[in-house]
């Protein structure tokens, strides 16, 4: 291993928040596919506001992300690294990046319309309300509906796209790269 | 003091008291058009509301003599929407308001008090889904023109009825207290 190569690593609350994430986005998710499809019941009333309140919440942290990530940057790729990619891999990675955190917020706006348009708005962990951006109405609900679910597979796939990528640099360029996002000693 | 007059007497007194009687309610109406009984519960924090859109009361009561007053107040259940059309399919179901064994609810004036300034406490029986409780109404009459509106809003606590059994006990996804908000205009109300 470049043991240079390592030595610079996204900051202690990056890591945390990237991690967090990743556990939600993927709780999320699986919660949101397995609840659609459950008939009337205490069980999906509870799994859908559950999801609700935490893609409210994954929407609210990602902000906080974003702006941790502007005010502090994020160390650049080390230079082994940039010399080994290839130009359209270089693309793929901004790319992939740049399209992660427009999902990040798009499926959940996206989510929370319509779920103001089908006439639920969102009282956030039981307590908030949360104001509505769209009017309750039953076209307008349909239509937002299947935009939810194809940008949050649309997410799903860039996600393990981001996966797969981590693991080749891991396993089979063993470049170090997934060192600087591992909790652990700096 | 029947005995001492005629049976004929009697009876004419009779007639005309039971016309009088009918007369005073003919002239007491509700207007549904311009009615509305709401009911709203909470689904984990979400307030949804509903509206029962066929009800008719039976009104005799004079503002000036409340405590002589009468309300009947019967609602078809089945008329019960929350606008949305996978709530609306469960509603009318056993574990809900089983309409089809209980298709009216209703509630029956004991005792009406008047608080002042438009302000009146009445009592009775509210009866929903074979379940009667005894009830307090808090209503507050407004006048313009010809028309009475009669509104207010109390607290029932659904269990009590049975509204939401089994599975749909669970208070935690559910609340059990659910708001009937209602508003009910009156023609033929005497002046307050």
């Amino acid at each position: 291993m470049n043991t240079a190569s390592v030595s610079r690593r996204y900051n202690g609350f990056s890591i945390a928040l990237h991690w967090l994430l990743a556990l939600a986005l993927v709780g999320i998710f699986s919660v949101g596919f397995y609840m659609a499809d459950l008939p009337f019941s205490p069980q999906r009333l509870k799994l859908y506001n559950w999801h609700k309140w935490a893609g409210i919440s994954f929407l609210a942290l990602t902000i906080v992300r974003l702006a941790w990530r502007l005010s502090h940057r994020p160390p650049a790729l080390p230079q082994a690294v940039t010399l080994a990619m290839p130009g359209w891999q270089m693309r793929a990675y901004q790319a992939t990046h740049g399209l992660l955190y427009a999902l990040f917020f798009i499926v959940p706006l996206v989510g929370w319309a319509y779920s103001s348009a089908a006439g639920f708005p969102i009282v956030l962990f039981g307590v908030l309300p949360l104001p509505d951006f769209v009017a309750a109405s039953k076209p307008l609900a349909e239509l937002i509906k299947p935009w939810h679910e194809a940008s949050a597979f649309a997410l799903m796939g860039l996600a393990l796209l981001h996966v797969a990528a981590a693991l080749k640099h891991h396993w089979m360029d063993r470049d170090g790269l997934l060192q600087r996002m591992l909790p652990g000693k700096p | 003091m029947i005995s001492f007059t005629s049976p004929i007497r009697t009876i004419a007194v009779l007639i005309l008291a039971m016309a009088g009687a009918a007369l005073v309610h003919a002239e007491q109406k509700l207007l549904p058009a311009q009615s509305d009984i709401a009911f709203v519960s909470k689904q984990m924090g979400v307030a949804m509301e509903g509206h029962f859109k066929k009800f008719d009361a039976q009104i005799a009561f004079d503002p000036a003599k409340p405590e002589t007053g009468k309300i009947a107040l019967s609602i078809d259940i089945a008329s019960a929407t929350l606008g949305a059309p996978e709530m609306d399919g469960e509603l009318p179901k056993a574990t809900w308001f089983n309409t089809a064994k209980f298709p009216q609810a209703t509630f029956q004036s004991t005792a009406i008090k008047g608080l002042g300034g438009g302000k009146f406490e009445v009592s009775g029986k509210l009866a929903i889904k074979g379940s009667v409780r005894d009830t307090t109404v808090p209503v507050t009459l407004a006048q313009s023109g010809a028309i009475t509106t009669a509104s207010g809003v109390l607290t029932i606590k659904r269990l009590a009825f049975k509204i939401g059994e089994n599975e749909w006990a669970d208070t935690s996804a559910v609340a059990d207290d659910v708001q009937i908000k209602f508003k009910l205009a009156l023609s033929g109300v005497g002046k307050l």
